[in-house]
């Protein structure tokens, strides 16, 4: 059976011509690049045109550009710095939608003593900017917020942000891990002081992201060690992720026009069709702007673990904000502060495509995807046939 | 992703006695859609006492369905009192075993169930027994105790995979370690000589003229002993009891303490129509 993956935002294919230039380093090219001998150089000159591809993707310039482990470590990072250099700063202002790289380190740091702020969003999934602009005060360490929502795609007007917090002399946080190669950016020009990416979600491999540091930008490291990363992280440098890394920034620039004309067509007709077969769902977050390649459905009346293992008998890989595929009991928390109904968030399923979805599986999933709703439904005890007015189920 | 066994999958993607039984004789509705699953569970009692058939509707996840569609399996052709013998832990057997965390699936199918086998006998259906402890998940004190007690639980996270409760903000957890604690003391003290059931009714019988007829004909009630089956004590409300809308709480708080104190810890007071 054939494997038709829309679960891009939980992770990528390795692009091949990523793969193809990390071989080299995990066969003949193992030199240190902190050695002397030019065995070892080589590797750090390859390193250092990774940098500047990544560097380039974000308007950057390479010294600003920190590789590290994966986008929670480059969240980390980012916020530890902020409060160790920032005096005796203890207040940080989030939002109730971060990833849990975020959220749960910010929680952590609640009982350590700091103060957490974290905004709220509306209906929509949009970030309340009163409600943001009123959280900055004279104890803020850091504002962390993420720029382009895992869930929903909602994107957040970090730019904005970042200036209301520069005019207060707050440093400012971005986690762009969904956002890069789906949205421009150009760092020369923003007032974001500090952004997160990782590796996975763009088509390199897992094990391997970026903290871009703004130059001039006090830095305290988050992993002690070596000089490596110019004494920003140490450890010895994960060579063949890293010129993955840049190889993967290179294709993400060359490819932002696609996925905002090809793959953002190909979710609108999935996310139309879907609607239009299935009665009773909604789109969550569909009224904010929103990343070309995402969309969260909400089916009412059946529960989100049960489409998901319906859909993988057809080999469809999607996502669900149902608490039983959480992990936990109850359901997601994006979901949750945006105020869908219970009845709603459980029934939630996110599809997110690349640039290597085809229309043929779109039409696969169109084809697959309203029969399983029907099954589920047949069954459901807060489901009355021919769509009339339902049973409450609160 | 979970790790379900074959026998789970298998319920799961082809489900046995979806639907609705026509003519049901007894019905029972557990779980609600805010929570994550409900189960309404109809069957069809024969004249002879023994299932005819069972059906079911379930919203929920792959293993709510598959406990859902084992229970009507293992329900058809029972007798009532085959029925009322059915654990959860049957039907998580049945399947050849769940994730732990995934064990409250199997007791909603017990409690649907139970729902529908006092639906048949004609008892109201209960509104709520005992006092809410996770808010999250509305969870009473009464159902986390019979979790405990059947499933032996020993933690707060194992409370939570079977009856879900503390899953939610967590505030409650507290409340079900002292729960936990408080079964684990009466479970202590019964491990002396059991009573006979001739000696459990009298003392029964006793306690009630003794120690809480007096106290309730004071305020102009009065209570009678019905029938005593296992350590279930039915009884009906007389007088000023039987028309206050409080006597639920008065014989579940108040009886029930007694009794549990003066005879036997596991005694569960029920009211019976007139």
């Amino acid at each position: 059976m054939k494997t038709i993956y829309m679960d891009n935002n939980a992770t990528t294919r390795v692009a091949p011509e990523v793969l193809e230039t990390m071989l080299p380093f995990l066969t003949d090219l193992y030199g240190n690049p902190s050695s002397a001998y030019s065995f070892g150089g080589r590797v750090a000159r390859n390193i250092r045109e990774s940098r500047e591809q990544a560097s380039a993707l974000l308007g950057a310039s390479p010294e600003e550009i920190i590789f590290t482990s994966c986008g929670s470590e480059s969240d980390n990072t980012a916020i530890m710095s902020a409060l160790n250099t920032g005096k005796d700063k203890a207040h940080i202002v989030t939002t109730r939608v971060e990833h849990p790289a975020v959220k749960v380190l910010c929680n952590e740091l609640v009982k350590r003593g700091c103060r957490v702020t974290e905004v709220p969003v509306d209906r929509k999934g949009e970030l309340d900017m009163d409600r943001y602009k009123e959280s900055l005060t004279s104890d803020t360490a850091i504002v962390s917020i993420m720029w382009a929502n895992n869930e929903t795609g909602v994107i957040f007007p970090v730019e904005e942000a970042a200036q209301l917090a520069r005019s207060r002399g707050i440093l400012f946080h971005t986690d762009a891990v969904q956002a890069v190669g789906k949205i421009p950016i150009d760092l020369q020009q923003s007032a974001i002081d500090m952004l997160s990416i990782s590796g996975h979600k763009l088509h390199a491999p897992k094990g391997i992201g970026v903290l871009y540091v703004r130059k001039g930008t006090k830095f305290s490291p988050f992993l002690i060690g070596g000089h490596q990363e110019r004494g920003r992280r140490g450890g010895t440098e994960n060579t063949a992720s890293i010129i993955g890394l840049g190889k993967a920034c290179e294709l993400a620039a060359d490819r932002m026009d696609e996925e905002n004309t090809r793959v953002k067509s190909l979710r609108d007709r999935l996310e139309r069709e879907l609607l239009n077969r299935i009665p009773h769902s909604r789109v969550n977050g569909g009224g904010a702007p929103r990343l070309p390649n995402t969309t969260n459905i909400s089916f009412e009346f059946v529960e989100g673990e049960a489409i998901l293992l319906r859909m993988d008998e057809f080999g469809i890989c999607a996502s669900s904000g149902s608490a039983c595929t959480s992990g936990s009991l109850q359901p997601s928390h994006v979901l949750r502060a945006m105020g869908v109904p219970f009845t709603m968030a459980h029934g939630s399923v996110r599809l997110s495509l690349s640039v290597y979805n085809t229309d043929e599986e779109v039409d696969e999933v169109i084809d697959k995807l309203p029969p399983i709703i029907e099954k589920l439904r047949a069954f459901s005890p807060f489901w009355k046939p021919e769509g009339q007015a339902c049973a409450s189920g609160t | 992703m979970w790790e379900y066994t074959d026998k789970v999958k298998e319920h799961f993607l082809n489900p046995r006695n979806a639907g609705e039984v026509k003519d049901a004789n007894a019905v029972g509705e557990v779980g609600s859609m805010a929570c994550g699953d409900a189960l309404k569970l109809t069957l069809k009692v024969g004249d002879n006492g023994k299932i005819e058939d069972a059906k079911f509707q379930t919203f929920g996840c792959a293993s709510a369905i598959a406990s859902a569609s084992a229970l009507t399996e293992m329900l058809k052709g029972k007798s009532l009192q085959e029925a009322e013998r059915i654990t959860n832990q049957d039907i998580a057997d049945y399947l050849g075993g769940l994730p732990k965390e995934k064990m409250h699936c199997s007791v909603l199918g017990r409690q649907a169930l139970e729902s529908a086998l006092s639906n048949y006998r004609g008892e109201a259906p209960k509104e709520q027994e005992g006092k809410i402890v996770c808010e999250c998940f509305g969870v009473t004190d009464r159902e986390i105790e019979k979790a405990i007690r059947e499933n032996n639980l020993t933690s707060v996270e194992e409370v939570t995979n079977y009856t879900k409760a503390g899953g939610g903000c967590e505030s409650c957890h507290d409340a079900i370690r002292e729960l936990i604690a408080r079964v684990r003391q009466e479970e202590a003290p019964a491990k002396r000589p059991k009573l006979t059931n001739i000696q459990k009714i009298r003392m029964i019988e006793e306690t009630l003229e003794r120690e809480i007829r007096p106290s309730l004909q004071q305020d102009g009630g009065d209570i009678e002993l019905v029938d005593v089956i296992g350590n279930r004590v039915l009884v009906a409300s007389r007088g000023a009891c039987a028309v206050c809308k409080a006597s639920e709480l008065t014989l579940t708080h108040f009886v029930e303490a007694k009794l549990r104190e003066m005879v036997w810890p596991e005694l569960v007071v029920e009211e019976v129509p007139k």
